[in-house]
């Protein structure tokens, strides 16, 4: 035993090193999971004609990401190959549950306004993503510091497309009106295409091509 | 309110794609082509309106606030996630038995349609409308329709404009979003249709 321990000493890690960091900044901008690996758009945009949904939402998404990424990182070496989707899937409902009742006991209006959208953190695509392509092949720490930064970079995308419907569709930011009144009364209207379901994929598409053609590499060559 | 109310509903007015998002990821990935958008829509279909009514039972008689002295409406999510991943199963089971044909043409596609938001997004609707037992059948065939209808549009698009010069940075992903938004704008103008005159 004790030969053993001595023929393959410990490679420490560092706890915070370089390459840590970059697993939580590659996914704001390079490895975006909305714009880049095209993961998890689904029901979440439905939240975005307003910033403080979005946060809350965002807020949630990365708490679900990052523990699902720290536990099936812990179980990784027990899960049997066959059933990993549906031990996955419970590890997930069970984080989603925790945030709907916090939701439920510390902010209902949030929770009745967010409704069915906080169940559908279950089926979003980056978290069960995250947990194949990342916690199940690495160590737990890693694997918690991916989830926040796929978290954040979902978020930012959220509350980016949250802020730009709510101050061309409402006028406002998080509920205060940025438009004096003497704007309106000077003739500007708000637009209320932007409050529609539509223009949250219009502006997500303009979002992709603006990030694309900055960073040529993007560029999807199919 | 009636049957074919609630399926034209789901399925024109308030689709589940264009204006809940629900399913983008799957819809935005196998658009590419029509044959396999239309392989997966099939699927879909089918699924919703098996999952939905089982679904209903499970939330009608299981998960109520008081059965055996216990509270389990906290169970919900992880019923429901349970009870599609093992229909899905099923489903596929049953259909590589009977119909090798239909298997092979939706083979791939069936496993991908556990992780679909359309499918816990329908059962969660039901919960948060409180459909009964015929609207929950119907919201489960019109969603599914409506679905199968908006992915089969958007592939036949996608075939047409790899013909057309797109900007280098919006090409696939960009335009994407932007034709589904735009779709999303023509459905919008089904909302004059009023249900409730055409159901009789």
């Amino acid at each position: 035993m004790a030969d053993t321990a001595t023929a393959t000493p410990q490679v420490k890690e560092p706890l915070f090193g370089k390459k840590e960091r970059k697993l939580i900044t590659d996914p704001l901008n390079d490895n975006n999971p909305i714009t880049v690996q095209v993961l998890g758009i689904c029901s979440a945009l439905a939240v975005t004609t307003q910033v403080y949904p979005s946060v809350v939402m965002s807020i949630a998404v990365v708490f679900v990401c990052a523990f699902s990424n720290l536990t099936t990182s812990l179980v990784r070496n027990h899960i049997p190959k066959q059933i990993r989707m549906i031990v996955q899937l419970v590890i997930i409902a069970t984080l989603v549950t925790i945030v709907e009742l916090v939701l439920k006991a510390f902010s209902y209006p949030v929770y009745k306004q967010l409704s069915v959208f906080i169940g559908l953190i279950i089926t979003n695509c980056i978290i069960m993503g995250r947990l194949e392509a990342f916690a199940l092949a690495n160590k737990p720490w890693r694997s918690f510091l991916d989830g926040i930064g796929n978290g954040l970079g979902y978020g930012a995308i959220l509350i980016l497309v949250a802020v730009i419907r709510e101050i061309t569709g409402k006028g406002a930011i998080g509920g205060f009106a940025i438009f004096p009144q003497s704007f309106y009364d000077a003739g500007y209207f708000n637009n209320n295409l932007m409050v529609l379901p539509a223009s949250a994929l219009l502006v997500i598409g303009v979002l992709i091509w603006i990030q694309r053609s900055m960073y040529p590499k993007l560029v999807d060559v199919s | 309110m009636d049957f074919i109310n609630i399926v034209i509903k789901t399925a024109f007015i308030e689709n589940l794609v264009l204006s809940y998002f629900f399913g983008m990821c799957s819809y935005l990935a196998v658009s590419k082509t029509v044959k396999t958008a239309f392989g997966l829509g099939m699927a879909v279909i089918f699924v919703l309106a098996i999952t939905m009514p089982i679904n209903w039972m499970i939330n009608e008689y299981l998960l109520t606030e008081d059965i055996m002295g216990m509270d389990l409406t906290f169970l919900r999510f992880i019923m429901f996630i349970a009870v599609i991943a093992s229909m899905v199963q099923l489903v596929e089971m049953v259909i590589e038995k009977f119909s090798p044909a239909l298997y092979t043409a939706l083979g791939i596609f069936l496993p991908l349609i556990t992780v679909n938001c359309a499918i816990l997004g329908g059962s969660l609707f039901m919960v948060s409308r409180e459909y009964n037992m015929m609207e929950t059948v119907a919201f489960g065939i019109g969603g599914g329709f409506g679905w199968f209808l908006a992915v089969v549009a958007l592939a036949a698009i996608r075939e047409k404009i790899r013909y057309s010069n797109v900007p280098p940075a919006l090409r696939g992903l960009g335009m994407a979003f932007i034709l589904t938004g735009l779709m999303g704008i023509a459905f919008m103008s089904l909302m004059g249709i009023d249900p409730a005159a055409l159901g009789q």
